[in-house]
């Protein structure tokens, strides 16, 4: 079988490139860009070395013994990405993106940001190379993320709220790709996820990858074997496919990514795509969006601002076609009670996007042998959302 | 190729002028007042009419564009109730109608289904903002079944093999984007515009409609010295958005796109 996806950037029928034409000529640029500095040894080395000497990888895998007791059933191990510098895998994905971007002789960097950790990861990223960095946020994300805003600020980068549509993530796209049609040329695009037109959704799966590659070493040798279960949860489904990619060659190993249920199953209370939405095309990829049935696309809710999103990466969406990978839905109370849950079994307060994964966990574990080994990706640690978590449930600081 | 569109072009270069195109977006401010607009906009010498989808994540717009599709959004506008719009004017008018609009809207609505609607109500042409070449070809299939024209965009960063690529699916003319970024008034009209003109013409064999930031009578006039037609958005736009739905609303914007039509002529 070839590796997805084809030269024209689709993964089966989903992908491709919905963009402006004024955007087309810079994409063409960045695929050749990527193409070469991926097969260069020197640029792999470079990136090798930052991640190990300034992200911090390889992260370990821990075993939760008494999250694992406490569910009366399989063996949890956790891979800890909220290990990385800035506490999130988005780093991976932005440290790889800005040395591209110098590479091709780019001053300035931009950026969307949901929950705030990319736009962090980016800025850390802008700030480590020299680059001028723009983030865009929706203002609703900057009130239920402060720290983030704070934190990108400090790192040097200018924040922009974003103030129109759902005031979410995918509003913040929209500005950022404005500004990017604005200014292609003197600017990269680091988009966060493995979403967005080609080479976007290869390029973010493959800086991600080093997740999975790591990982599946990890399991082996920690747990002796592969695991009967790997879970991630799904925004644009970045740490997912980071993940998943070591794992989907071997059939017996069952993948679920987990997506947000938010508060009902009404459109604009959730971002469930697989469940609630249909193809469509949104931020220049054709894959599954929650839209109504004019194709004007939905507004979505989350607890999680990074799975606020109402598109899914299109890589996904084939998985998901061929049944590769099974995708559920947790709805917000069921993520705040596994937050609490692991802060309190296994002393790691983890992002509320990851407590989506770890909710599913706490559901099925019970359903596995003794020795089976479940795999959570934990794709970022909790300290950005714990004035959130007080303010929803009534605490003041 | 559209007889409708075609003709408007010839009729313009007869007389020595750039075929004036206005744009606005459909539904804004209301769906009703939409119909009143583009006979108006006739009235004043339009030979062609762009007529905007509205779409919920319009990243190729400007802040005047954008608002003005949350108004059309707000007002109940969809792809069915524009092409209900054309089929009204098509009782009265022969202006040439080009459905200028995002792709996920038509994609909801089927693309083939469209396509036979979208000619029944007599739309001559569609130009999707978000479809580029490469992926052009399943709606220029579409189209050319039924006789509409699949209107392409070129940017000043398109490369050249890429301006001929868009030889093989262009209907009656190419639209070129005058400066790269989003849609929206401009001070100024971006030098070397002229040049850039004349190679998409040469590239594409088709007439070349310029627009993307021109918006007062002096930069039509510029503008119109070497393109075959000038598109006027946002300038439109940005009025109906400061007037409202007033009764004045018609009157006004009949005035302005007169001050724009008159300076299509050559000089």
């Amino acid at each position: 079988m070839k590796p997805l996806p084809d030269d024209r950037g689709y993964f089966g029928p989903y992908g491709g490139r919905f963009v402006p034409e004024t955007l087309m000529a810079p994409l063409e640029e960045l695929e050749r860009a990527w193409q070469s500095a991926r097969r260069d040894r020197t640029f792999r080395r470079e990136l090798d070395t930052l991640l190990a000497t300034y992200c911090g990888r390889p992260t370990p895998l821990s075993f939760a013994a008494r999250l694992s007791d406490n569910l009366g059933g399989a063996r949890v191990f956790l891979k800890r990405e909220d290990l990385c510098h800035t506490g999130a895998h988005k780093i991976n994905n932005a440290v790889g993106q800005c040395l591209l971007a110098r590479r091709m002789g780019k001053v300035r960097v931009i950026a969307e940001t949901g929950a705030g950790q990319h736009g962090v990861a980016t800025a850390t990223a802008a700030a480590l190379f020299g680059l001028r960095c723009r983030v865009y946020m929706g203002t609703e994300d900057e009130r239920r993320q402060a720290l983030n805003v704070y934190r990108m600020k400090l790192l040097g980068a200018e924040v922009v709220g974003v103030d129109a549509g759902t005031k979410t993530l995918k509003d913040a796209i929209n500005e950022a790709l404005r500004d990017w049609v604005t200014n292609v040329a003197t600017t990269h695009y680091v988009l966060g996820s493995v979403l967005g037109p080609h080479p976007y959704p290869a390029m973010v799966r493959d800086f991600q990858s080093v997740i999975g590659a790591e990982a599946l070493l990890q399991v082996r040798r920690q747990h002796g074997s592969l695991p009967r279960l790997v879970v991630a949860c799904v925004g644009g489904g970045s740490n997912a496919a980071g993940i998943f990619g070591a794992f989907v060659p071997y059939k017996q190993v069952e993948l679920v990514g987990v997506e947000a249920g938010g508060r009902g199953t009404g459109l604009g209370d959730h971002a469930a795509r697989f469940s609630g939405g249909a193809p469509g095309v949104l931020h220049g990829t054709r894959t599954y969006v929650l839209q109504d049935q004019n194709g004007q696309v939905a507004g979505t809710h989350s607890v999680s601002a990074g799975l606020d999103y109402p598109a899914v990466g299109p890589e996904h969406a084939l998985w998901h076609d061929n049944r590769r990978v099974g995708y559920v839905r947790v709805s917000d109370d069921e993520a705040l009670d596994a937050f609490h849950l692991l802060a309190e079994l296994e002393g790691i307060v983890p992002a509320l996007e990851t407590a989506h994964a770890l909710a599913f966990v706490t559901h099925v574990a019970r359903r596995y042998a003794k020795g089976d080994g479940i795999l959570v990706n934990l794709s970022g640690r909790g300290d950005k959302d714990v004035n959130e978590v007080a303010r929803l449930e009534g605490v003041r600081l | 190729m559209s007889r409708r569109i075609e003709l408007a072009f010839a009729r313009a270069a007869k007389a020595k002028r750039a075929a004036f195109i206005p744009y606005i977006t459909a539904g804004d401010p209301n769906p009703t007042a939409t119909l009143g607009l583009c006979r108006a906009l006739e009235r004043a010498g339009a030979d062609l009419i762009e007529l905007g989808v509205p779409f919920s994540d319009p990243i190729a717009d400007g802040p005047t564009n954008q608002r003005a599709a949350e108004r059309a959004l707000a007002a109940g506008t969809t792809l069915s109730g524009v092409l209900q719009i054309v089929r009204e004017l098509r009782y009265t008018s022969e202006l040439p109608v080009v459905l200028f609009t995002y792709f996920n809207p038509v994609h909801a609505y089927g693309l083939a289904r469209f396509a036979v609607d979208a000619a029944a109500a007599g739309v001559d042409g569609v130009l999707f903002t978000d479809v580029p070449v490469e992926e052009a070809r399943g709606p220029y299939e579409a189209f050319r079944r039924v006789g509409i024209d699949l209107v392409l965009l070129v940017a000043p960063t398109s490369t050249r093999p890429r301006v001929k690529a868009t030889k093989k699916l262009a209907g009656g003319f190419v639209y070129f984007v005058s400066r790269t970024g989003v849609t929206g008034a401009r001070e100024r009209v971006e030098e070397g515009l002229e040049a850039q003109v004349r190679a998409v013409r040469k590239l594409t064999g088709r007439r070349v409609a310029v627009g993307f930031g021109i918006s007062t009578p002096e930069q039509v006039n510029r503008v119109a010295g070497f393109a075959d037609g000038v598109v006027v958005g946002s300038a439109i736009v940005g009025r109906i958005a400061e007037i409202g739905d007033r009764v004045n609303l018609v009157g006004e914007i009949e005035a302005f796109a007169r001050s724009l039509a008159m300076a299509t002529r050559r000089r």
